[in-house]
């Protein structure tokens, strides 16, 4: 049997088996969680004073940036993962995140200065 | 080296890290498909309120041509619906995955239902593929009732973008039903042992990856005003 050979127990120790998974229990509560977070966007959508105010594109950020690191962090389960996949996830995001916002306040600016000129 | 011994070195691709190159290999990849969707994203926002002609995604507009309003042609219920569906895929894929990994924990002499219920991966692999193909159909009603209210990926900027960015998901979508399926099938032919669990792990790795890029696409393109 594969998990009572002890040898195998220390393969699983290796640096990328070192992962405890989250219980059957945690995963039925994250996606309890998930699907909370999910209702409470579309609520969110259809209240006309909360879309109008300032305060609505920043909480929908927010609440998908919350289910964003759930699923990473559990689903994936990059919390109990090896530093080295943090860092090929995480990498590769912060610079896509930065072009992303790079772009968005370059273009910005741009329709600024077009809308002065 | 313990990981190097006997019978379970041909089932490991350690490198020099000490890490098994496949989980390395999709860690990466997932790592650039981060920038992809990312690229993709932007162009959809950049290209935000510039339209010249409807439809439009949350705004009435008038059709030109009857002078007649027309209404915000993103439909949210729907839409949210399917987002439900593709989370919850993401629940049963790590069922999915649990239920391999612990094949072979002592079954209890009178199993509970529920008991089999959590244990059973052809189940959890099914669930996942079904919702997988419920949301592409609710991707493909979306698309089909777009185009018939004059929506296409030639129409305007909106048009381009969406169908370019929402495509190119429902395409990775569309690969991770099939790759689950295969894998649904080898449970059903031989099944899944726990050996297999690291194949059924990098499957689910990119499920959910896939799930995250929608979470992202639903608050971006859907739900912000």
């Amino acid at each position: 049997m594969a998990h009572e050979d002890p040898r195998v127990g220390a393969a699983h120790d290796t640096p990328d088996h070192v992962h405890e998974h989250p219980t059957w229990k945690q995963y039925r509560w994250v996606a309890l969680i998930l699907t909370v977070i999910t209702a409470l966007e579309v609520w969110a959508y259809y209240v006309p004073a909360l879309v109008a105010s300032p305060f609505f594109v920043p909480l929908l950020l927010i609440m998908s940036a919350a289910k964003f690191v759930i699923v990473v962090m559990f689903y994936m389960h990059l919390k109990y993962d090896h530093r080295l996949f943090k860092a090929l996830f995480t990498g590769p995001l912060i610079i896509a995140m930065a072009t992303l916002i790079s772009l968005l306040f370059l273009l910005a600016k741009h329709r600024a200065e077009g809308a002065v000129g | 080296m313990a990981h190097t011994a006997d019978s379970h070195a041909p089932q490991h691709h350690y490198t020099t890290t000490g890490l098994d190159n496949r989980k390395v290999a999709i860690w990466m990849f997932i790592g650039s498909e981060c920038m992809l969707f990312a690229s993709l994203i932007s162009t959809y926002l950049i290209y935000k309120g510039k339209n010249v002609v409807g439809p439009l995604p949350h705004e009435v507009w008038t059709n030109p041509q009857t002078g007649q309003a027309m209404k915000a042609i993103l439909n949210i219920p729907i839409t949210s619906i399917s987002t439900f569906v593709l989370l919850m895929s993401s629940f049963s894929m790590v069922m999915a995955l649990a239920a391999v990994e612990n094949r072979n924990k002592p079954r209890p002499a009178n199993p509970a239902f529920w008991w089999k219920v959590e244990n059973s991966s052809k189940l959890w692999l099914f669930m996942t593929c079904l919702m997988g193909a419920t949301f592409l159909g609710f991707q493909a009603y979306e698309f089909t009732s777009f185009v018939h209210e004059g929506l296409t990926i030639r129409r305007n900027l909106f048009g381009s973008s969406f169908f370019t960015l929402t495509g190119f998901h429902g395409a990775h979508v569309t690969a991770g039903v099939i790759w689950l399926g295969t894998l649904l099938a080898i449970d059903m032919k031989r099944g899944l042992q726990p050996k297999d669990a690291l194949w059924v792990d990098i499957a689910a790795l990119y499920w959910h990856f896939v799930d995250v890029v929608w979470i992202a696409i639903f608050t971006l393109v859907y739900l912000i005003q």
